[in-house]
């Protein structure tokens, strides 16, 4: 029963959903979307799961003093300071007031958009080194794919003079040529092992969803 | 340790400096560069240009801070242009963070059409940016796929209410407006793989008009698209903004930003020519 009941679920809805996703009738569409909410229901459960887990790793962290918990210990206070920003100091649960908190708002704006980005920015220099390391012509193939990295990137250097029309036009070459053929070749392969992979969860084939036991 | 083997193990702490300066005393100058526009970003510009006074779009922002230098000019370039010709916007953000960054825009971009300004010879009168008649931005849910999906039913089925917790149905913009049977196209700006569900799940099932403004990195992955005609056409990078922001005369951040990402592209190719000038002449004297 333990193994049968989900793989009936599975199964049925599975079915079910190849189904409806052919038949344009009203009543198709109501089903359909009744069993969206279900989906929005039960990633509510799993939001409130990776809360409660956020919390009891960082607090362990805190209260044994393990490596590195002052972090533990910023995470706490912003997961915090934002649920109470965010329903505008615990006064409206009901409403989205919150969003528009002067706090929320700043905290945002001037605390989380700088750090990311800046985050994000830092990667600039490690892609420029990794490049100058790894970019070295040791085969025809490495070859070919250093000659492409450097046109692809020189195509609008209007420094080039008279060759920038050819670069611009070999670039956009290889990204409709060579690159749109291995592209579709991937996007292809991916869509058949993911009908493949769905099947199989279907028909009860895959099984390592449903854990040991 | 002789000069090649120098150019082939260079600390990769001067790489860091070298690109740093070069950055910024670029950024310092008033150097300028050319800017050539692309078809698959002409595309868009007329596309959106060509509609009329009214008609209403549909901007999806899906991405987070950390893709900020290169989709946020892009958001500003776009919305300001279709604002500028009174079209009327519906946002949505599918990205978790996503929410603030189109708060974000649609404030500042608010406040630029504050004052008169000309673009492309035409003047255009300052104005005010009400929400609910230029624009509603319907927020954040999870599960883009689903959300998509709904939308296509129907807007209030995933947003009932907008962002700030007004109804749908109490925004004028609203009436009538149903699904994306309504909205002249579908623009995602987007970090993530959302982009997929956009086309996967919206363009191909509700067949409109889709239009993708992506990351540098991600934009080659979706040419294929182009190609086929589930795309009409693609922003790629800061590039790609830039570019956008030349056709609407409104040079900006990207347009800026530019002449920094050309020099340190240079620096990074110059990096590697070295690194392959002193692999070869290695390689070259040991089969000697």
């Amino acid at each position: 029963m333990k193994r049968q009941l989900p793989l009936s679920l599975v199964f049925i809805f599975g079915v079910f959903m190849i189904i409806q996703y052919f038949v344009p009738h009203e009543s198709s569409e109501w089903i359909f979307e009744f069993l969206l909410d279900w989906i929005y229901i039960i990633g509510i459960f799993a939001l409130a799961l990776g809360i409660w887990s956020l919390i009891r790793v960082s607090w362990d962290k805190i209260k044994y003093r393990k490596d590195n918990w002052q972090y533990s210990l910023v995470t706490l206070l912003g997961l915090f300071a934002m649920i109470v920003f965010g329903f505008d100091y615990l006064r409206n649960f009901q409403t989205a007031e919150g969003l528009q908190n002067f706090m929320f708002v700043h905290f945002f704006d001037y605390i989380m958009i700088p750090i990311q980005a800046t985050m994000f920015s830092l990667l600039a220099f490690f892609i420029a080194s990794a490049a100058y390391r790894a970019f070295r012509a040791r085969s025809i193939l490495a070859s070919l794919l250093l000659i492409a990295a450097l046109i692809v990137m020189l195509r609008f250097n209007p420094y080039f003079g008279p060759i920038s029309p050819y670069l611009e036009k070999t670039a956009s070459w290889l990204l409709n040529v060579p690159n749109l053929a291995a592209k579709r070749a991937i996007v292809i392969g991916v869509g058949l092992g993911i009908v493949a992979t769905a099947l199989k969860v279907i028909l009860g084939i895959e099984r390592a969803y449903l854990g040991k036991d | 340790m002789n000069i090649f083997d120098r150019l082939m193990s260079i600390d990769r702490r001067w790489v860091f400096l070298f690109l740093a300066l070069v950055c910024v005393v670029i950024y310092a100058s008033d150097i300028s560069v050319k800017i050539t526009v692309t078809d698959e970003v002409r595309k868009i510009y007329n596309f959106t240009d060509n509609l009329k006074p009214g008609d209403v779009i549909f901007v999806a922002i899906d991405y987070d801070p950390n893709s900020l230098a290169e989709l946020h000019p892009m958001t500003y370039s776009i919305v300001e242009h279709a604002w500028r010709k009174n079209l009327k916007i519906i946002f949505t953000s599918l990205s978790q963070n996503g929410p603030g960054m189109a708060d974000l825009a649609i404030r500042q971009i608010s406040d630029s059409l504050a004052v008169p300004q000309e673009y492309n010879g035409v003047q255009y009168p300052a104005r005010t940016i009400v929400n609910g008649e230029d624009y509603v931005f319907l927020g954040y849910k999870p599960y883009p796929a689903l959300v998509i999906v709904g939308m296509g039913q129907n807007f209030r089925i995933p947003f009932p209410t907008d962002y700030y917790g007004t109804p749908l149905d109490e925004h004028p913009m609203m009436r009538g407006i149903q699904n994306y049977d309504q909205v002249k196209c579908v623009i995602d700006i987007s970090g993530t793989s959302g982009v997929d569900m956009w086309i996967a799940y919206g363009q191909t099932r509700y067949n409109f008009p889709l239009a993708l403004g992506l990351t540098g990195v991600m934009a080659a992955d979706y040419y294929p698209y182009l190609n086929s005609g589930q795309v009409f056409g693609i922003m790629g990078g800061m590039l790609g903004a830039a570019q956008y922001e030349l056709l609407a005369d409104n040079p900006g951040r990207a347009y800026d930003a530019m002449r920094v990402q050309l020099f340190a592209h240079m620096v990074i190719i110059l990096f590697i020519v070295m690194g392959n000038v002193g692999f070869l002449m290695t390689r070259k004297r040991s089969k000697l």
